[in-house]
C-alpha cells in the first residue's frame, strides 16, 4: 500500500467510532449560497479603535480625507528621509504622480528581483481589509498592492486603507475575504512592523520585514 | 481494528532519563531558572491582559475546539478534500507515514532543484522529524531563520520552548555565540556587537538577509491547512516567514495531518485564539496565507508533505485524540508551575510542558523511561486547561495516561500499595484499624517535630512531616457524639453497607 | 450577609475525608462546631472512608471503583454533604462519573449523578446553601489565604473563602502574592517529583513569608501539610490552619 492509502486507512480506522456526520456537504452548500459582504462604512468608534490598535504596535497612523491621501504619503516619506519608492502597477495614478515630484519612483515591473527591491527605501500600497479589534491590515496583493516581495523587502511600508475597508473584528474580516475570493491570491496580514521577543522576551521592533510601517486611513 | 503505529523516538531523544531525574539537573541551572521565571511571568501577564479584552473568549474557545474536532473526527474526508484543493491550485501533495519518509521526500525535492542549502521557517513538525539532520546528511545546509531558532542552531543546542526556543539563554550568551559562530556559517556579526536586544536583532537581520536573497528552496510548516480552499497559513512575528514563503522559487511545507481545518471561516476563531494565547498580542505581526501556486507571485513550485508520524495512533484513542487539537500556542507552558522551574529539556522531546507531557506518551507510546514518566510530571493544578485556547483537558489526559502506565506494569510496589490502600479504604473498620497505627505514633511523638521518617526521604528531605494526632476524628465523634456506633442517615442507607461485624467484603473487587 | 434562619430542615452529612479524619481531626471538629453554631444538624456517617482520588490520580482508577460505590452508598440519603477539602470534593464532582463509566456500571453512574450535586466544599456550603458570609467568627491574627488549585480551578469556589475570612472579627487578612499558583503538593507528585514539588513549595513559602502573616490558611490540609512542612523546616514560625478552624474560632472558644 502506498503512503497515501495507508495513512487514509489508518485515519479512517482510528475514527471508526465517530458517529456524527461530517459538515462537508453542508459546507459546500453554504459557500454556494454566500452573499458577498457589502462595503459599508464602519462606525467612527470602529475606525478610531483601528487607528488606536495600529498605533499600539508602534506604527504611525494618519487619518486624512480621501483627497489628501497623496499629500499625506509624500509628507510621511519626506519626514522619514526616504528617497526611493517602489509602486505597485495598480496604485492610484494620482498618488504616483505626487511621488514623482520628490522621490525616485520605481515601477513594480522594473524591480523584478529581490536584490533590486533591497536597494529601494520604501513601498506605497493600498490594502484589502482592516481589522479594528486587532489593528491589522490585510493585503490581498491585488494590483494596487503589488506582489508580496514589494511589501517585504523595502524597509518602509506606507499603506493606505479606506475607512470602508475596515471591519470590526476578525471573523467578519475572514468572511469578507472569502466572499471576495481572496484565497485566489496570496494574503498577508500585517499587525504593526515586524518584531521579535526572542531575546529575554524584550520586544524589538523591526527584524526582517519593513521596520517602519505607516498606515494612512483615508476618509470619504 | 489495527491500532496505527506509534512514532519512533528521534535519535536526539533516545535514552533520555525519566523526568524527575532530568528535572533535578535542570532545577540547578540558575541562569535558566531566572530566565524562565521572568519570561513565563511576563507572557502570562500579557496573555491575561489581551484575553481579558475579549468578552466572549469562552465561546471562541468552544468554537475553536469544535472546528478542530470536526476536522479530526472526519479526518480522512478532510485530508482528501485538502489534497484535492491543493492539487487543483497547482501544488504537489506528498504523504509521509513517518519521519524517515517525510525527510526522504524533502531531501529528494531539494536535490532535484540542485541546491546545497535551504532556508527554514520555524516549524515544530520539521523539528519533530529532525529534518535538518537529514538534510545535513544529504549535504544540504538548513538555515533556521527565526531568531530564536538561529540562536539555538548556532549554539548547537536544543529548543526549550515551543514559541521562544531560546528562552533558556540570556543576552550575553547570545552576543557571545553570534560573535563566535556567525562568521562560520555566513556574514559575521559586527565586531562591536553589544548585548542590546536591538543590536542582536540587527545582527541577525544582516546575517540572514543574504541567505534570504540567495535561497532557491525554502522549507516551512503550517499553522493551519484549510481543506475547502487548499490554503496554508503561517503565523509569525519577524518577517523571516514571509521571506521564506515569498522569495525562493520552491517551497516545501511539512504539515502534520492534524493541522487541517474544515473551512475558511474556521480561521475566524483560530486567528482570535492563537496570537492572544501565544505571544499575548491582539494579533501577531505577520500572517501569510497561500493557496497553491500564485502566478507571478512567490514560489512557482509548491510542495506539501502531509505527515502522520504517530498522529493516527493518537487519533485512535477517543479521549486522547483531543490532544491533536493543539495549535502549538504554548500557553500551557507559560502557565505551568512545573515547566516554569524545569524548562523544556527535561521533557525529552521537541514538545515540552503540559502538552508535551500528554502528547509525547501518546505519539511515542509509554515504553521509554521518559515517556512513562511524563504523565506524572504534573501536580494536576489545572492551570494548563484554563489557558488552552482549544480546551484540551490536559489534567484529564494525564490521569488517563497514568492509568496506561500503571496498566503496563513495572510499578509493582506501587500497584500493591494502591491495592492495599483501596482494600483498607473501602471498609470503615479496616480504616479504623489502620488509623490506630497513626494515633499510636501520635501518642508516642507528642509535640515533637518529625523531620525524618524511614522510606519517606522524598518528603522529609525538605519538609517536616505533620505530627499524627492522638485521636482520629471518628474516634472523637464516637466518644463525644455517637453512642450507637455509626448510625446511618435518617432515611437509612442503601443496602450495600455492611453492618459492623457482619464480615462482608464490601466492594473488594474492581 | 449574616446567617439567615437556621437550616434545620436540611439533613447535612459531614464528609470528613480520610486524610482529615486520620491526620487533622481538628478540621472536621471545627466544621461540626461551625455548622452547629449556624443552626445545622450535622451527622457523621461513620461508614464513610475515602473518595478514591489518590488511586485515580496515580493511575489506578480501577482500585477506586469500590470506593466510589461505597461513597454513594454512604451519602445518598442526605440533602447535603459537606467536606473541608476542595480536592476531595473536586474528586467527587470531576472524577466519580469517569470512574463509574470506567467500571462499565450504568447503575453506579446514575447513583453518582444523584449524589454528586449535593456534595459541597465548606465555603460553597456556607455561602451558597446557608447564604452566610459572616459566620460570627473571631480570630485576631495576621492571616494570608492560599486558594488551592482544586478549589480554584476544579470547583471554581472563587472568592467565597475570602468573603468568609473578610467577615471574621479581628482578622488582619493580607493578600498572598502569586496566590493562584500551585504550591507543588499534587498528591503523589510530592513524592514522585519531589525536587520540583519542593521547588514550587519553596517559592510558595517565600511568598507566604513576604506577607508577614502569622497564619497561612487554605481549604485543603494536604496542601497545607506540604507548605507547612517547608515553612516548619525553614523555621519560619508561621503556622498553617484550615479555613474551618478560623471560621470556628470565637472569643469564647478561640482555636488559637
Amino acid at each position: 500500500m502506498g503512503a497515501r492509502e495507508e495513512i487514509l486507512a489508518r485515519v479512517r480506522s482510528a475514527t471508526a467510532d465517530v458517529t456524527t456526520e461530517s459538515r462537508l456537504d453542508a459546507t459546500s452548500r453554504r459557500s454556494e449560497g454566500r452573499v458577498p459582504a457589502g462595503r459599508r462604512n464602519p462606525s467612527e468608534e470602529t475606525v478610531e479603535l483601528f487607528a488606536e490598535n495600529v498605533a499600539d504596535y508602534e506604527a504611525t497612523v494618519v487619518r486624512v480625507p480621501a483627497d489628501a491621501v497623496a499629500e499625506a504619503i509624500v509628507e510621511q516619506l519626506r519626514s522619514l528621509g526616504r528617497r526611493s519608492v517602489v509602486t505597485p502597477s495598480g496604485l492610484d495614478a494620482g498618488w504616483v504622480d505626487a511621488l514623482r515630484g520628490e522621490f525616485e519612483v520605481v515601477a513594480e515591473t522594473d524591480a523584478t528581483s529581490a536584490q533590486a527591491l533591497d536597494v529601494i527605501d520604501a513601498v506605497v500600497t493600498a490594502a484589502a481589509v482592516g481589522i479594528a479589534t486587532t489593528g491589522t491590515i490585510v493585503l490581498d496583493h491585488a494590483p494596487d498592492q503589488g506582489r508580496r516581495a514589494l511589501t517585504l523587502v523595502p524597509d518602509t511600508h506606507v499603506c493606505v486603507i479606506r475607512e470602508d475597508q475596515i471591519e470590526h473584528d476578525v471573523p467578519e474580516s475572514v468572511t469578507r475575504l472569502h466572499a471576495e475570493a481572496a484565497h485566489a491570491r496570496p494574503l498577508t496580514w500585517i499587525s504593526g512592523p515586524s518584531a521579535t521577543s526572542d531575546i529575554e522576551l524584550q520586544r524589538v521592533e523591526g527584524v526582517h520585514g519593513p521596520r517602519t510601517l505607516v498606515v494612512v486611513i483615508a476618509g470619504a | 481494528m489495527v491500532t496505527p503505529p506509534v512514532q519512533q523516538t528521534s535519535p536526539t531523544f533516545v535514552g533520555m532519563p525519566a523526568f524527575p531525574e532530568a528535572a533535578q539537573r535542570e532545577l540547578a541551572n540558575t541562569q535558566q531558572r531566572q530566565n524562565l521565571h521572568r519570561a513565563t511571568h511576563t507572557i502570562r501577564a500579557k496573555r491575561a491582559a489581551v484575553v481579558g479584552e475579549v468578552a466572549d473568549w469562552e465561546a471562541i474557545r468552544v468554537a475553536g475546539a469544535a472546528a478542530k474536532d470536526e476536522a479530526l473526527h472526519h479526518l480522512g474526508d478532510y485530508l482528501e478534500q485538502l489534497e484535492q484543493s491543493l492539487t487543483a491550485r497547482g501544488a504537489t501533495v506528498h504523504w509521509a507515514r513517518d519521519a524517515a519518509e517525510a525527510n526522504r521526500i524533502v531531501v529528494d525535492v531539494a536535490r532535484a532543484k540542485g541546491v546545497d542549502e535551504v532556508v527554514k521557517v520555524k516549524s515544530m513538525a520539521t523539528q519533530e522529524i529532525e529534518l535538518n539532520e537529514a538534510l545535513e546528511a544529504a549535504g544540504i545546509h538548513a538555515w533556521e531563520t527565526d531568531l530564536a531558532e538561529l540562536i539555538v542552531q548556532l549554539f548547537g543546542d536544543l529548543p526549550s520552548h515551543i514559541l521562544v526556543p531560546a528562552i533558556h539563554r540570556n543576552r550575553t550568551e547570545i552576543r557571545d555565540v553570534f560573535l563566535r559562530e556567525m562568521g562560520n556559517v555566513g556574514r559575521p556579526a559586527p565586531a562591536d556587537l553589544t548585548d542590546e536586544p536591538a543590536r542582536l536583532a540587527e545582527a541577525a537581520r544582516l546575517h540572514l538577509r543574504e541567505k534570504f536573497l540567495r535561497a532557491r528552496v525554502a522549507v516551512s510548516g503550517a499553522n493551519f491547512a484549510i481543506a475547502d480552499t487548499g490554503t496554508l497559513v503561517v503565523v509569525e512575528s519577524e518577517g523571516n516567514g514571509r521571506m521564506c514563503l515569498t522569495l525562493p522559487e520552491t517551497l516545501i511545507s511539512v504539515v502534520g495531518i492534524e493541522k487541517v481545518l474544515p473551512t475558511w471561516d474556521d480561521l475566524g476563531p483560530m486567528l482570535q485564539l492563537l496570537p492572544r494565547s501565544s505571544t499575548g498580542e491582539r494579533m501577531n505581526p505577520y500572517t501569510t496565507m497561500w493557496t497553491g501556486v500564485h502566478e507571478g507571485d512567490g514560489p512557482q513550485e509548491v510542495h506539501v508533505v502531509l505527515l502522520d508520524n504517530g498522529r493516527s495512533h493518537v487519533l485512535a484513542d477517543s479521549v486522547g485524540r483531543q490532544a491533536l487539537r493543539c495549535i502549538r500556542c504554548s500557553a500551557c507552558l507559560n502557565v505551568c508551575p512545573v515547566y516554569e522551574r524545569t524548562g523544556g529539556h527535561a521533557y525529552g522531546s521537541v514538545y515540552p510542558g503540559p502538552i508535551g507531557a500528554v502528547l509525547n506518551p501518546q505519539l511515542r507510546g509509554t515504553t521509554s523511561e521518559v515517556d512513562a514518566s511524563l504523565p506524572y510530571a504534573s501536580s494536576l493544578c489545572g492551570a494548563c486547561f484554563d489557558a488552552c485556547p482549544v480546551r484540551i483537558n490536559i489534567p484529564e489526559l494525564l490521569v488517563e495516561l497514568r492509568g496506561t502506565v500503571a496498566e503496563q506494569g513495572g510499578h509493582r510496589a506501587e500497584s500493591a500499595a494502591m491495592k492495599a490502600a483501596a482494600w483498607v479504604l473501602s471498609d470503615p473498620r479496616r480504616l479504623a484499624v489502620a488509623q490506630r497505627g497513626a494515633t499510636t505514633a501520635g501518642k508516642l511523638i507528642g509535640k515533637r517535630t518529625i523531620t525524618r521518617v524511614p522510606g519517606l526521604g522524598a518528603w522529609t528531605d525538605a519538609r517536616n512531616v505533620p505530627t499524627p494526632p492522638k485521636e482520629t476524628f471518628r474516634q472523637w465523634w464516637a466518644r463525644e457524639r455517637d453512642t450507637s456506633g455509626g448510625e446511618a442517615g435518617p432515611r437509612g442507607r442503601a443496602d450495600g453497607i455492611p453492618k459492623p461485624g457482619d464480615g462482608t467484603d464490601a466492594g473488594g473487587e474492581a | 450577609m449574616t446567617a439567615g434562619q437556621p437550616r434545620t430542615d436540611l439533613r447535612v452529612a459531614l464528609f470528613a475525608t480520610c486524610f482529615n479524619d486520620t491526620m487533622w481531626p481538628e478540621t472536621p471538629k471545627a466544621v461540626v462546631r461551625l455548622l452547629e453554631r449556624l443552626g445545622c444538624r450535622v451527622e457523621f456517617p461513620a461508614e464513610q472512608t475515602c473518595c478514591g482520588q489518590m488511586m485515580t490520580n496515580t493511575g489506578y482508577a480501577g482500585e477506586a471503583v469500590p470506593l466510589v460505590r461505597h461513597f454513594v452508598d454512604v451519602f445518598e440519603g442526605y440533602d447535603a454533604v459537606v467536606a473541608p477539602s476542595g480536592s476531595c470534593v473536586g474528586s467527587v464532582r470531576d472524577q466519580h462519573p469517569m470512574i463509574a463509566r470506567l467500571a462499565g456500571d450504568p447503575g453506579l453512574a446514575s447513583e453518582v449523578e444523584g449524589v454528586r450535586p449535593k456534595v459541597y466544599e465548606l465555603s460553597e456550603f456556607l455561602v451558597d446553601v446557608l447564604g452566610v458570609t459572616d459566620v460570627g467568627a473571631w480570630f485576631p491574627h495576621r492571616v494570608t489565604y492560599h486558594p488551592t488549585c482544586h478549589s480554584l480551578r476544579m470547583l471554581r469556589v472563587g472568592d467565597r473563602p475570602l468573603q468568609l475570612l473578610r467577615a471574621v472579627e479581628g482578622i488582619d487578612l493580607v493578600e498572598l502574592p502569586g496566590a493562584e499558583e500551585c504550591c507543588g503538593f499534587g498528591g503523589t507528585f510530592a513524592m514522585k517529583n519531589s525536587d520540583v514539588s519542593v521547588a514550587m513549595g519553596t517559592d510558595k513559602a517565600a511568598h507566604v513569608e513576604e506577607t508577614g502573616a502569622e497564619v497561612l490558611v487554605a481549604g485543603d490540609n494536604s496542601c497545607l501539610a506540604h507548605i507547612g512542612g517547608i515553612l516548619g523546616r525553614q523555621r519560619t514560625g508561621i503556622r498553617t490552619m484550615h479555613l474551618a478552624e478560623i471560621l470556628a474560632s470565637t472569643k469564647e472558644q478561640p482555636t488559637w
